[in-house]
């Protein structure tokens, strides 16, 4: 019953060469920059594109191989669309109700199953509604609806809530939750929000230039990301480097140390909060300390972050105190220090 | 207020030409009607004018269905297949548009008539010929009319987002559905005004009728036929007529306009 | 060929407007000192001639143009009826050549013309059948047949009312298929052979050439159409305007026009 897909696609200049597999009942997130191929996938799973080469299996039927291409009408599979693509001329009802009919189910009975799960999404007494005075929420519940009513054995979702605005987002990410532990089928997500990926998802694919660099439980992608687009989605100093015993050689200049001893290539993560920034070099406990210059401030929410050029350039996290105390202006020189017990080190 | 402030900052260089634009197509118009001898006009509401009458709205109406039944379709193959050479075809559709209607007419002649390349073949075969009978003026009509049609329907297929025909085709709509129920439904603002367009220029034909359907009362005289050749005896005659058919193509058309284009103004 | 024809009718329409405008322009810039007693025969002449003359008044414009150095002609060849509209619409021009004398009348009642019209040609009616008369037309008989595809003018215009009266002596109900907006129309029909016969006059036979094939018959005689040809009053040149009706009246012209199928007045 398990998903497994070999997508080959090759587009101009760009290719996509993505293996993927799902099992029932979970789901796979395919997180990833703009242009990275997500898009690609989501269509060539659809069957809205097919494959150049590779294939799509799903259980024992095939949906695109070598000599076999069944085409999206014909795909048991359900799609929520990034701006949902709901038909303005029909009601949420009709909405719901537009896959069953088209694959065969009577009028009525594919209204009443449409009206079921209108309900489901929360959405009983907007049968009559046209999208057109749908809220973003709503008519993204509408969408689901519309590619669950169907019963599909996949189901696709391309950046589902990218269009909703943060407080709606919240609510609307657990309620999508709940409906993915209920669906039994496959799920692939696409998105290039890391926080719908690690709520939502069971796994993570990361998806660069149409080349997966890393997958694995969203917990462990966070806490070993493997590219700078993976660490920096997940809020981590990456550097790549060569350990021996407590010290390593970074790859882009400078040196750490740590407190395990290693050796070989390895990945080095710290949070940028494990940063603390000083005006002369402090003394005391074995730690990290370099040399570094104020490249940028940006306020945050509750934290102020710092970008500093080093070597290494590293991201830090203070405190507003901090921040008074530091008067931080762009090409200030400070000193970082990281203890090396913060600092993750673990095979490249 | 405010609204106020914008509607004065109207400029001046788009008022003005918009102004003389509007009179510019209103005025002759206006000398119609005041030229018109209206007390004429019941002595001219013959029985042959209403025959006529009749018999343009009815020959209008089934040319707009025949343009609407081949051209949603040529619309929809320009816009959205991936046919080689589509400007071209484009170009092409659009030739009934400067060809003079007469010439038309004539070109119809040569395929449709009793000798043409297609028209023997229908005599020979079927019995069936064109020219002088009531479906000779709907496809003479149909003809001039149809590139109306097709512009208005394909520029509406073009300005459509397509995805929402992927979006179907994921709900496991044959194309054909979906063309039906998503598609067409989304273009349908530029169906009914190209249908508009394309029912009043069949309504007002004349020179590819009259060359091709030939006139005779009863059968293929329309009202432009009528008027030309009232106009040749009798010109008050034909400004009444001309006024009648005038009046009646306004009615028709603000009736559908309340009935189906009733959008946001 | 009927393609060529129906071009050149356009032509003349084009033309029509623009020499309206152009005779605009002239009439302010250049108007020659009325009866300023100079026969100086120069200059322009704009002359309105109806459609059936257009090869024969271009000929004779062309020898006229040689004879006299120095002067052009000018044609707007049309329906007689449209001309007479146009001028007592106050279109410039210096001569009217008009296929009926009703037309003539029609513009002599409102303009004013210098000389009393004249009669230059008379013309008859002609069956005109498709080359090798594929509907064994015989004679006027056979426009009873309802079996028959019959095109004739349509009774507004002057071969329409010739061929009335021909059938009202011949004591024939014709059973037309098509009554066509003038002789043109009616070519066109019977050299695409979308019709069996029709009634023209027997100069449209002969410049049709030899798609088209005429049959005579008596009853013709009875039924003849003059050709009244006048100065305008207030024409812009009124020598010229003069000069060139004399030159359609004089020998030469006459010859021009009978080798056309005309017989003389």
């Amino acid at each position: 019953m398990t998903l497994d897909a070999e997508l080959r696609v090759t587009r101009g200049t760009f290719s996509l060469d993505l293996d993927v597999t799902i099992a029932p009942g979970e789901v796979v997130a395919l997180l990833g920059p703009n242009g990275a191929g997500k898009s690609t996938a989501l269509r060539a799973l659809a069957g809205l594109l097919p494959l150049t080469s590779g294939h799509i299996t799903v259980a024992e039927s095939t949906w695109d191989g070598a000599n076999a291409f069944v085409p999206a009408e014909k795909r048991p599979i359900g799609v929520v669309f990034q701006d949902y693509l709901l038909f303005a001329h029909m009601s949420a009802l009709e909405n719901v109700a537009f896959g069953l009919r088209s694959r065969g189910t009577p009028k009525a009975e594919a209204r009443a199953e449409a009206a079921r799960w209108l309900d489901r999404v929360g959405l009983s007494g907007y049968e009559q509604t046209r999208p057109r005075s749908l809220s973003g929420g709503q008519a993204q519940r509408v969408a689901l609806a519309r590619a669950l009513a169907t019963g599909p054995s996949l189901l696709l979702l391309d950046e589902p809530l990218a269009a909703l605005d943060a407080s709606t987002r919240l609510q609307v990410r657990s309620e999508l939750g709940r409906h993915l532990a209920d669906f039994g089928g496959h799920t692939l997500l696409v998105t290039h929000d890391p926080l719908d990926a690690m709520v939502l998802a069971d796994r993570l694919v990361i998806l660069e230039g149409g080349r997966a660099v890393q997958s694995g439980p969203p917990a462990e992608v966070a806490r070993r990301p493997r590219t700078d687009y993976v660490a920096n989605l997940v809020g981590l100093n990456f550097y790549r480097g060569r350990a021996s015993g407590t010290q390593v050689g970074l790859d882009g200049g400078g040196g750490l140390t740590i407190a395990e001893p290693v050796d070989g290539p390895v990945h080095v993560v710290f949070p940028p909060n494990a940063v603390s920034l000083h005006a002369a070099r402090p003394e005391g406990s074995p730690r990290n300390v370099w040399p570094v210059t104020v490249a940028a401030v940006e306020q945050h929410a509750h934290t102020t972050r710092v970008r500093l050029d080093g070597p290494p350039a590293v991201l830090a996290d203070i405190t507003t105190a901090t921040l008074a105390e530091l008067r931080l202006r762009p090409g200030d020189a400070l000193w970082a220090a990281v203890k090396a017990t913060e600092v993750h080190v673990y095979p490249a | 207020m405010t609204r106020n402030r914008v509607r004065g900052r109207l400029p001046v260089v788009l008022v003005l030409p918009a102004v003389a634009g509007l009179a510019f197509l209103l005025v002759p118009l206006a000398g119609l009607l005041v030229k018109t001898p209206w007390t004429s006009l019941p002595t001219l509401l013959s029985a042959e004018v209403g025959e006529a009458l009749r018999l343009s709205l009815i020959c209008a109406s089934l040319a707009t269905v025949l343009c609407l039944v081949l051209g949603i379709p040529l619309a929809w193959l320009l816009a959205r297949s991936g046919l080689p050479g589509r400007g071209f075809l484009r170009a092409l559709v659009t030739v009934p548009l400067v060809l003079p209607p007469v010439v038309g007419g004539v070109a119809l002649l040569l395929v449709l008539g009793r000798r043409g390349l297609i028209g023997e073949h229908l005599d020979a075969w079927f019995g069936i010929s064109l020219p002088f009978t009531t479906a000779g003026v709907v496809v003479a009509e149909a003809f001039v009319a149809m590139p109306f049609l097709v512009i208005s329907v394909e520029g509406a297929l073009r300005a459509a987002d397509p995805r929402y025909e992927e979006a179907a085709a994921t709900l496991g709509a044959s194309k054909w559905v979906t063309f039906r129920r998503v598609t067409l439904p989304s273009v349908l603002p530029g169906v009914v005004a190209g249908a508009v367009l394309c029912w009043a220029r069949a309504l007002g034909e004349f020179g590819a009728t009259i060359t091709f359907a030939g006139n005779f009362p009863g059968e293929t005289t329309t009202m432009p036929l009528a008027v030309y050749l009232a106009l040749e005896t009798d010109p008050d005659a034909a400004i009444v007529l001309s006024v009648v058919l005038l009046l009646v193509s306004v009615g028709v058309l603000a009736g559908l306009r309340d009935r189906w284009i009733s959008g946001p103004t | 060929m009927p393609n060529l024809r129906i071009t050149s009718r356009i032509a003349a329409t084009g033309l029509a407007a623009a020499l309206a405008l152009a005779g605009c322009g002239q009439q302010t810039g250049s108007t020659p000192a009325p009866g300023s007693g100079a026969p100086e025969v120069t200059g322009n002449v704009t002359v309105f001639a109806a459609a059936s003359l257009t090869e024969t008044f271009t000929q004779l414009g062309e020898d006229f143009e040689a004879a006299n150095p120095g002067t052009k002609v000018r044609f707007n060849f049309g329906g007689s009826s449209a001309l007479a509209q146009q001028l007592n619409q106050g279109a410039p021009a210096d001569v009217f050549a008009s296929a009926a004398p009703a037309n003539m009348k029609q513009v002599t009642d409102t303009r004013t013309v210098t000389d009393a019209p004249r009669t230059f040609a008379k013309n008859r009616l002609a069956i005109a059948v498709p080359k090798g008369n594929p509907g064994r037309i015989a004679g006027l008989a056979d426009f009873a047949d309802a079996g028959k595809k019959i095109a004739l003018c349509a009774e507004q215009v002057p071969c329409g009312a010739a061929s009335k009266k021909v059938f009202e002596l011949a004591k024939i109900t014709p059973q037309p298929d098509t009554l066509e907006q003038d002789v043109k129309a009616v070519l066109t029909k019977v050299s695409l052979g979308e019709v069996d016969g029709a009634l023209v006059y027997r100069t449209d036979v002969k410049a049709t050439g030899d798609k088209v094939e005429g049959i005579e018959f008596a009853e013709s005689a009875q039924a003849v159409n003059d050709y009244p040809i006048a100065p305008l009053a207030k024409a812009p040149n009124a020598a010229v305007a003069k000069a060139f009706v004399d030159f359609v009246l004089s020998g030469e012209g006459r010859a021009v026009l009978g080798a056309a199928g005309f017989d003389g007045p």
